[in-house]
């Protein structure tokens, strides 16, 4: 019991989160839009936690609270826009119509998955308070999953140097 | 209503973020919010990955989720660069005004 009232009030924090980031009256202002991803980023750990991903939680917060949305502000305030260049937030019907579309696609896929019978969750193998865990997911991580988590620290590597390389000012221009 | 969880709810509940997510990349024009939306789109896809390792009782999905993670770091950091490069050419976030490839 405790657990489902605890599901409803994460699930709806993250749902209305998201919304606030999507609405134009609220994600209008990109910082309003960036501070409602953080809350719906928080609700998800909290849902992380449930699942008994202790470890997936604690980087959620710490990489997308921490690291990545810290990364959208600083860029929000970098360029710093003003009324006009926030775009006006017409409704047409070709907006009304796409979102429509959106989710009318994605409320068959959830009809679908809950048709297809409740699945409670299989019951924690010995040793439960291991599960989702830094020892047990750091196990998968390094022996069964070491050649793409190798190859995730090269793209990290390569995705740095290419946002410098891009968002940098030209040299050459002006400097001669 | 407030039976137990199963991983029904999680499912639903990460189909309607991503939803909501699709909506504002349909809808939005300004950039940083279409960004935002992919950020909220692979947190939805996580949430599944965590729930289907939790209702299998393996780990593999978390790792699955690791990555998303790093990924969504990878495409954070590289998109955010284009869209400053872009703003110092157009002086606008706004993805309408970014036709010049158009035919």
């Amino acid at each position: 019991m405790l657990e489902a009232i605890t599901f409803w009030i994460l699930a709806a924090g993250a749902i209305l989160g998201a919304a606030a980031v999507v609405l134009p009256p609220f994600g209008r202002n990109p910082i309003h839009a960036a501070l409602a991803l953080v809350t719906t980023l928080f609700f998800l750990a909290g849902l992380f936690v449930m699942l008994s991903a202790s470890f997936l939680a604690a980087m959620q917060v710490l990489v997308y609270a921490g690291a990545i949305l810290v990364l959208f502000i600083f860029v929000i305030m970098l360029l710093n826009l003003r009324g006009p260049e926030l775009g006006e937030a017409r409704i047409t019907g070709v907006k009304v119509a796409s979102a429509f579309a959106a989710l009318l696609l994605v409320g068959k896929l959830a009809k679908t998955a809950w048709t297809a019978g409740a699945m409670p969750a299989a019951p924690l193998p010995a040793g439960e308070e291991e599960f989702g865990g830094v020892h047990g997911v750091a196990e998968l991580l390094f022996r069964q999953f070491l050649l793409p988590f190798e190859l995730v620290s090269v793209l990290l590597l390569v995705a740095v140097i290419v946002a410098v390389a891009v968002a940098r000012r030209r040299f050459g221009r002006g400097v001669e | 209503m407030m039976g137990p969880v199963t991983l029904q709810h999680y499912l639903v509940l990460s189909m309607v973020l991503f939803g909501i997510g699709l909506a504002g990349i349909a809808t939005r024009r300004n950039a940083l919010i279409m960004m935002m939306c992919v950020e909220l789109m692979l947190n939805a896809s996580n949430l599944a990955l965590v729930a289907y390792s939790r209702h299998l009782g393996v780990e593999t999905g978390q790792v699955m989720a690791f990555f998303v993670m790093a990924l969504a770091a990878a495409e954070a950091a590289v998109g955010l660069a284009l869209l400053l490069a872009v703003f110092r050419h157009l002086r606008t976030v706004n993805v309408d005004e970014m036709r010049q490839l158009r035919g």
